[in-house]
């Protein structure tokens, strides 16, 4: 009796095993799908980069979830990357799959890869300070101009041409520029 | 007739589904004050779209309004989810009558010049961010996140209509006579804001809103410390007749209502 117990426990702990091993394997297949979608505004940055994609998991019923969060809720990407994150599901063929929105906690743009902010800075935009809160509570320090790398510039808008920018001016080669809002 | 008739008894006599109940909830009803806010400001604010002053300009209120129209559409389709009719955002958005809005009174009025919009989205962008950020520990976990999502937007419309404000305010004679003026006209309106009813009392009653009053004196004492930057003169709070968050509209809704509703009228439903 014992023995068998044990022996059906070894066997239902091998097939959860399996079956783990199965999911992760869907989810790194998931995870190199998605890790070469740009995103729409900014290529070649990508989603995983900008941390749009929050999440994979294999939920209890075998549907494999994707969690994405829109940087600005306005923004109007959002629904075109929601549609290439599916679009790249359905390509990887990892079973079924659900995306789903992600708003809390909200998106912040401390979440971008150290990657994704070199591309930013190859884009000559120059990626938002560290501390989003820091930033957003105490007013923007000084931006360096992403052409001549002087400090001495000023602020022309906030708001650019898509809502995660803002248009800056360098007072020394006197060239515009945009920088990577915090949030 | 007689092949008829029958068929019709049958019908009497089965089991009849009860129709749904027809009973409001009041979380509806608190979502569409929300949401509402932000869709009729951000399409008061799209009509500033190719004819504001410089470009920079115009590209600000234009992001700006695309920022609450997301929100409109995070609050409107939660309200329908909670509604349970299955209306969505869009249904929301573009097939009620104006007495169906429940916006603050104040975000319909026209946008008369720069300064007069300015005057309009200080005031508004304060009460919106002191809102939010005790929305942001409602009870209701999935109005909480929108609204701590919503909050962070908010921050920097505040940042930028205030900057304009003090710009406007304490800049030329003209300038500081026409939004001196355009605070005068607008300030009745704002009396709304800080209104308390049954609904507001429900929802701060089960831990979903924050209690009003409180937002009120926040907002109050930001407005002060805009005003008096700005150089400009707060006016006195004076009696006001219309209550655009119970459905009682100024005439400008309808007209605004009647252009933006426009095209799902003539083709309901049209997508592109």
């Amino acid at each position: 009796m014992v023995s068998a117990a044990a022996e059906a426990g070894a066997a239902a702990e091998v097939r959860a095993a399996e079956v783990g091993a199965a999911a992760d394997a869907r989810i790194a297949t998931a995870w190199q799908a998605l890790a070469r979608l740009e995103d729409p505004e900014l290529p070649p940055l990508t989603l995983v980069e900008l941390g749009i994609v929050r999440f994979l998991k294999v939920r209890a019923d075998g549907v494999l979830e994707a969690g994405i969060s829109p940087t600005y809720t306005g923004c109007p990407a959002t629904d075109y990357i929601r549609q290439l994150v599916e679009g790249a599901l359905a390509e990887a063929r990892i079973g079924p799959f659900k995306v789903s929105q992600v708003l809390a906690p909200a998106w912040s743009s401390d979440w971008i890869t150290p990657a994704g902010r070199a591309k930013l800075e190859s884009l000559s935009v120059v990626p938002p300070e560290r501390s989003a809160s820091a930033a957003l509570a105490g007013g923007t320090a000084a931006v360096r101009c992403p052409r001549c790398g002087s400090g001495d510039t000023e602020l022309t808008s906030q708001f650019g041409s898509t809502p995660c920018k803002a248009l800056h001016r360098c007072r020394s080669c006197l060239e515009p520029f945009e920088c990577f809002k915090c949030i | 007739m007689s092949a008829a008739a029958p068929d019709r008894g049958a019908r009497a006599a089965g089991p009849r589904e009860a129709p749904p109940p027809l009973v409001v909830p009041p979380l509806f009803r608190y979502l569409l004050r929300l949401g509402d806010l932000a869709l009729v400001l951000g399409q008061r604010l799209g009509e500033w779209v190719g004819h504001a002053p410089v470009l920079e300009e115009d590209l600000g209120l234009a992001n700006i309004a695309l920022d609450l129209i997301g929100q409109a559409r995070l609050l409107l389709a939660y309200a329908g989810e909670v509604e349970g009719r299955g209306r969505g955002e869009d249904d929301l958005a573009f097939s009620r009558q104006h007495a169906e809005y429940l916006n603050p009174t104040l975000a319909e009025q026209p946008n008369g010049d720069f300064g007069e919009t300015i005057v309009r989205q200080v005031m508004l962008d304060a009460f919106q961010l002191e809102l939010y950020e005790r929305l942001a520990s409602s009870r209701d976990e999935h109005l909480a996140a929108i609204a701590a999502k919503a909050v962070k937007e908010t921050r920097y419309h505040l940042r930028y209509s205030s900057s304009w404000l003090v710009r406007l305010g304490d800049g030329t004679a003209e300038s500081h006579a026409r939004v001196q003026a355009a605070l005068e006209r607008l300030w009745p309106y704002t009396v709304e804001l800080g209104v308390e009813d049954e609904l507001d009392r429900d929802m701060a009653e089960r831990g979903i809103a924050p209690r009003l009053a409180d937002v009120r004196t926040a907002w109050s004492k930001r407005i002060d410390e805009i005003l008096a930057e700005a150089t400009l003169e707060r006016p006195r709070d004076r009696p006001y007749t219309w209550f655009g968050k119970r459905g009682e509209h100024s005439e400008h809704l309808g007209y605004m209502l009647a252009e933006m509703q426009y095209l799902q009228r003539a083709y309901p439903g049209a997508q592109w």
